[in-house]
């Protein structure tokens, strides 16, 4: 079904850096140092802290387009550059460094971190004015531009972890921002634990590729991988999409990010749309030489990124928050960038091409809704907008540019994107092509209904809410980046296959503008059946709460699919019986009946004057105890 | 001569910690730290003295009949728990300036009438006298030497424990107590036993490198093996002879704890790597399958113990069984990067508990409880306290940026070449304690301030940030640059390995195609 048989290019060397490439860690550097500096000065930077904050940024994404127009201007076989910068761990025949690697992928990253979130860092000088800890989140954020920098410039997994963790503590630390709501803080502890848990897969990956190859730099091991065991390459393969699960919130591992809408939007539209959730995607591209070692585990991505991009579609069609319409919609769509990627190296570079777009036109929307919260009180509740297009009418506009990018109007940027993952998964299984287009149709439904819910039919509005647009610090971003949403597609369609063939190590084929296939002509037939039923069914008579219901299919949406509840009965219950199990034996019957016992510690105040008889024997008893238990098992278990 | 670095280090803290109990007040507490001070600029200088190769060894003849001599070794890895030490002990003193002055009531319960809390010089004078014994564990070369110093700190660790803190603190020294002294008993046979051996095979001695050469194969290496293993894995301490470590964590000052489990505690470690796996290789090759799953069973034990524990104190103490578990796991995984690792380990834990220790015990003093449920929505007055808890809880867990996570990370990678089971249960350990130090956080740090408490409002005063400034830093510098520190520790490593005789795994695929 999904062919393998296609060789894979050659694997392309780095070549040393020089130049203005040897300077590529200060796109690290500044961001790095912002944090630390907004941080550790704390209140006394109150005043000038976002401005810093914006400035860094800002800083990296001129160095990072520096670099791109560089290597645009040279050769394919010199565009992988690499930049050691110093050593970490040099241990014997390990050599685990902190080295740069700039090549066709990672730069397009750099670009989209440093461009989406210099615009994000403007547009939150607007949206977190009125926060008197401003400051200290701009600190937040520069810290994860930084990480996020961190992922995708390393040449080798074990750095690539660093800035994954980091990225990771970033993420916790500004969804729990608004520590004082108990929701906000257990959101983000959430994240972290999903998150770690889908992180052992990315440790074990990289104890197994030392212990394979005693190597985790890219290039090396893209090299070796062909010398793998299957089981080793399955099991590599499943360590990796364990990790891009956890961060990326592919089933099973997707609930958190439902939860991770209680951050700052502006959190919500760098972290959880636009860049880190996308991480997964990058590390499964990353590894496409070791996927292409193993059938089973390429056909395990695929087959992930397909269940959560129709489960993102369905809670994205039944929630009343705006927020979690688009988180959901989120998840969805890295379901049709991870279906891509695991439909072997044809996918790679429409995965990449997806990101990018969604990048733009997701972060778009976030903003929008962010706009649209900042003008009705804070307001998520859909069912109390309506008609808001006439009083934010730059709101409206830009939030509908992003809307036509992501049901793939044509020629708009998702148009391209979308359209050619859904044709590559009929050319490789027309299950996995029929159920990314069911996935279009249902995208093109809960967008339809959300734009109408929120912005056309009548008003909706709460007393005393008197919705307004936004200041420019903010509508400049959505401009910015509504230009993307329509536009991108068409400038990157006929050129990211050639960039990108070198680091992906596949080329595509039919990429051009005007490619028009059946399938193609298929999806806007299905795409438009979404669209008219969405603005059907919320054109007239909206309710001005949320409806009761008892339609199953509603309620399980509405209820994330009930992740919590299935985490909770499968992990959460059974983990802590266990651990309150362990705990009441340790204090019992490990520590001794008689240490244990409240009764012996509450009545040792008045029994230290006996000290001298009973208790002593009793402690030493108990040690005693302990300590023949330890020899005799060292013995049985040599003997066993 | 040479000037005998090693002794004086040792026997300076030991001479002017007897010397500071008689003081009084103010006198006291600033000569005490200025002594430790002095010996913390003069051990790091004989730590980098030997790192750049000058041998401070030291050897002389002491009871000549049953071959014991007065030896002292300045290895990379004596040197290196010898650094921890000698910096701990400043900012121990530090954090507890005012301890017995009035005023610091240490919440693990209120002052029992009949018990009160002993004088701050006594405390001053015992953390140097403790500190000076635990150098001589470390740098010790001869056996019986170190058999000696081993129980020798238990003294000034009882008092320390029984001194000062809860209402039920005496007891908890007690049982600290009674522990050492019966895996000290069981060492001591084992001790003798290995006297005995040498003198049936040539001529009795204690000293570590005759030791080292004689062959202790057979049922007699495995019976010493396991007497000192089970002394050193009660003060290690391993599941399940540690449960005399949250007692005493609960009722000891934070900064008896940090001594205890910062300093103490590695010289269980330190023992096993020293003598466990140097003196009988082929016992350990033996037991390492049940020393392995006690390892595993111990990172897994602690981290559900933390997560479920009310007492913050406990909690903390709690995380260091699990980090113990670490430590022992790459030592017995017998490879270059693990055992690296977990000497690395054992560095950075004694930094990374010290903070967590140390914060929440100025946490807990501005309350007068411990108990979590007594927490909520710190940040909001204390945020220099709440992002000074959070970044040492971040080391505790292991987050890349702090020294935890490249040495958690070596002795991992190094185990999983021969043991990949073993580790693949251990890393269960990294999800647990995210849970812990998280959980810990949210329900103190975060939320609404509780109604019912009167809310901390204090921030860390200038004493107290500059006490937790150097350990933060130091989590920090390794964490971004653990090669010098690794630099350093590695030929320790690497001279275990070959005194075993062991190799590290290769790699399957060595060649890429091209």
């Amino acid at each position: 079904m999904i062919p393998l048989d296609t060789v894979p290019l050659e694997t392309v060397l780095p070549v040393a850096a020089s130049g203005l490439f040897s300077l590529a860690w200060l796109m690290i550097a500044i961001p790095l140092a912002g944090a630390g500096l907004l941080l550790v000065l704390g209140r006394r930077s109150d005043s000038w802290g976002h401005l810093l904050g914006a400035l860094a940024p800002i800083a990296s994404f001129v160095i990072g387009l520096v670099l791109f127009i560089e290597l645009l201007g040279r050769d394919p076989s010199q565009r992988n550059v690499s930049v050691p910068v110093y050593d970490f761990i040099d241990l014997g025949s390990w050599h685990l460094g902190i080295d740069l690697q700039v090549d066709q992928l990672s730069i397009l990253f750099v670009l989209l971190v440093t461009f989406v979130g210099s615009l994000i860092h403007i547009y939150s000088i607007g949206y977190m004015a009125h926060d008197p800890h401003r400051r200290r989140f701009f600190g937040y954020l520069n810290l994860f531009i930084a990480s996020m920098l961190i992922l995708v410039l390393a040449d080798n997994y074990l750095m690539l972890f660093i800035g994954w963790e980091g990225v990771g503590l970033c993420s916790y630390l500004l969804i729990g921002f608004w520590y004082q709501r108990p929701a906000a803080a257990a959101a983000g502890n959430k994240a972290f634990i999903m998150n770690r848990i889908g992180d052992l897969g990315l440790t074990m990956a990289i104890f197994t590729m030392l212990a394979q190859f005693g190597t985790v730099n890219f290039t090396q091991v893209s090299q070796r991988a062909p010398g793998l065991s299957g089981s080793w390459a399955a099991l590599l393969g499943f360590m990796l999409l364990l990790a891009a699960c956890g961060k990326s919130a592919q089933f099973p591992l997707q609930d958190w990010l439902m939860d991770a809408m209680e951050g700052p939007t502006p959190v919500s539209a760098l972290i959880h749309a636009a860049t880190m959730v996308t991480a997964g995607v990058y590390l499964v591209v990353r590894s496409h030489a070791i996927y292409a070692q193993s059938y089973s585990a390429t056909l395990a991505v695929a087959i992930i990124g397909t269940i959560t991009l129709l489960m993102g579609a369905w809670i994205g069609s039944t929630k009343k928050d705006i927020k979690r319409v688009l988180a959901g919609s989120t998840m969805s769509q890295i379901g049709y960038m991870m279906l891509a990627a695991g439909l072997g190296p044809i996918g790679a570079t429409f995965a990449i091409f997806h990101l990018i777009t969604h990048g733009a036109f997701k972060a778009n929307m976030f903003l929008g809704a962010g706009s649209v919260m900042h003008g009705t009180g804070d307001d998520t509740d859909m069912y109390h907008f309506g008609a808001l297009a006439k009083v934010m009418p730059l709101t409206f506009w830009t939030f509908a540019c992003g809307y036509l990018a992501i049901i793939g109007f044509p020629f708009t940027s998702g148009y391209f994107s979308k359209d050619h993952i859904i044709e590559a998964a009929f050319d490789t299984g027309p299950v996995f092509g029929v159920l990314a287009l069911i996935g279009a149709g249902i995208t093109a439904y809960y967008m339809t209904r959300l734009m109408v819910l929120t912005f056309l039919g009548q008003r909706r509005w709460r007393t005393g809410v008197h919705p307004h647009e936004s200041p420019a610090t903010m509508t400049v971003p959505l401009i910015v980046l509504a230009i993307l949403s329509i536009g991108a597609g068409l400038v990157m369609t006929g050129w990211i296959g050639d960039w990108l063939a070198p680091a992906t190590g596949s080329h595509p084929e039919h990429t051009g503008v005007l490619h028009i296939s059946v399938i193609g002509v298929i999806t806007l037939v299905v795409v438009a059946a979404g669209v008219v039923t969405g603005w059907l069914t919320n054109r007239h008579g909206v309710p001005s709460e949320e409806p009761a219901t008892s339609n199953p299919v509603a309620l399980i949406g509405r209820n994330d699919i009930y992740g919590r509840a299935i985490d909770d009965a499968v992990v959460v219950r059974p983990a802590t019986a266990l651990a309150h199990g362990i705990s009441s034996f340790d204090s019992s019957a490990v520590d001794g009946g008689a240490m244990g016992t409240a009764g012996v510690m509450a009545g040792l105040g008045t029994a230290l004057r006996k000290l001298q008889n009973g208790y002593v024997r009793s402690y030493g008893l108990h040690t005693a105890i302990g300590v023949v238990v330890v020899g005799v098992v060292v013995i049985l278990g040599r003997m066993a | 001569m040479t000037v005998p670095v090693l002794t004086i280090l040792a026997l300076l803290p030991i001479v002017a910690g007897a010397v500071v109990m008689f003081l009084k007040g103010a006198t006291a507490r600033y000569f005490g730290l200025a002594v430790s001070l002095v010996t913390f600029v003069v051990g790091l200088a004989a730590f980098l003295a030997a790192s750049r190769g000058t041998d401070l060894s030291e050897k002389h003849q002491w009871i000549s009949s049953i071959g014991a001599w007065y030896a002292l070794s300045s290895d990379p890895l004596s040197m290196t728990m010898v650094l921890l030490t000698v910096a701990l002990v400043p900012v121990v003193l530090g954090a507890e300036w005012r301890i017995g002055r009035t005023g610091d009531a240490w919440a693990g319960g209120a002052d029992t009438g009949d018990s009160p809390q002993l004088p701050g010089s006594i405390f001053f004078g015992l953390a140097l006298m403790l500190e000076g014994l635990a150098i001589y564990c470390f740098v010790a070369a001869d056996v019986l030497l170190f058999y000696l110093f081993f129980e020798a700190t238990l003294l000034p660790m009882y008092f320390l424990i029984s001194g000062w803190g809860g209402a039920r603190r005496r007891a908890a020294a007690l049982k600290f107590l009674i522990y050492s002294l019966v895996g000290g008993l069981i060492m001591l046979v084992a001790v003798i036993g290995l006297g005995v051996h040498s003198g049936a095979s040539g001529h009795t001695t204690f000293l570590l490198a005759d030791l080292v050469r004689m062959n202790f194969d057979g049922a007699i290496g495995r019976y010493l093996f396991i007497g000192f293993f089970i002394a050193f894995a009660i003060k290690a301490p391993m599941v399940p002879v540690h449960t005399w470590l949250p007692d005493a964590a609960e009722q000891a000052t934070p900064g008896s704890s940090v001594l205890l489990v910062g300093i103490l505690d590695k010289i269980g470690t330190f023992g096993m790597l020293r003598l466990c796996l140097g003196l009988f290789p082929q016992a350990s090759a033996w037991a390492t399958p049940v020393v392995l799953a006690l390892a595993v069973i111990s990172i897994l034990w602690g981290a559900v113990m933390a997560a479920t524990s009310h007492h913050l104190m406990r909690l903390v103490s709690y995380t260091s069984v699990s980090h113990f578990g670490f430590m022992v796991l790459g030592i017995f995984a017998v490879t270059t990067p693990s055992i690296t690792g977990s000497i690395f380990y054992m560095f950075n834990h004694g930094f990374a508990t010290a903070a967590l220790f140390l914060v929440l015990g100025f946490l807990v003093r501005r309350r007068g409880s411990a108990d979590i449920k007594d927490f909520g929505g710190v940040q909001a007055g204390a945020p220099v306290l709440a992002g000074l808890f959070l970044v040492s809880g971040l080391a505790t867990l292991g987050l890349p940026g702090t020294s935890s996570f490249a040495s958690e990370f070596l002795v991992l990678a190094g185990a999983w070449g021969r043991h990949p089971v073993y580790v693949a249960v251990a890393t269960i350990g990294m999800v647990g304690a995210a849970v812990y130090v998280l959980r810990a956080y949210r329900r103190t740090m975060t939320g609404p301030i509780d109604e019912g408490t009167p809310p901390v409002r204090t921030d860390l005063g200038g004493r107290e940030k500059f006490v937790l400034a150097p350990l933060i830093i130091v989590l920090l510098v390794f964490g971004f640059f653990p090669k010098p520190m690794l630099d350093v520790i590695e030929p320790a490593a690497r001279a275990t390995m070959s005194q075993l005789n062991m190799t590290d795994p290769q790699p399957v695929v060595k060649e890429g195609v091209k």
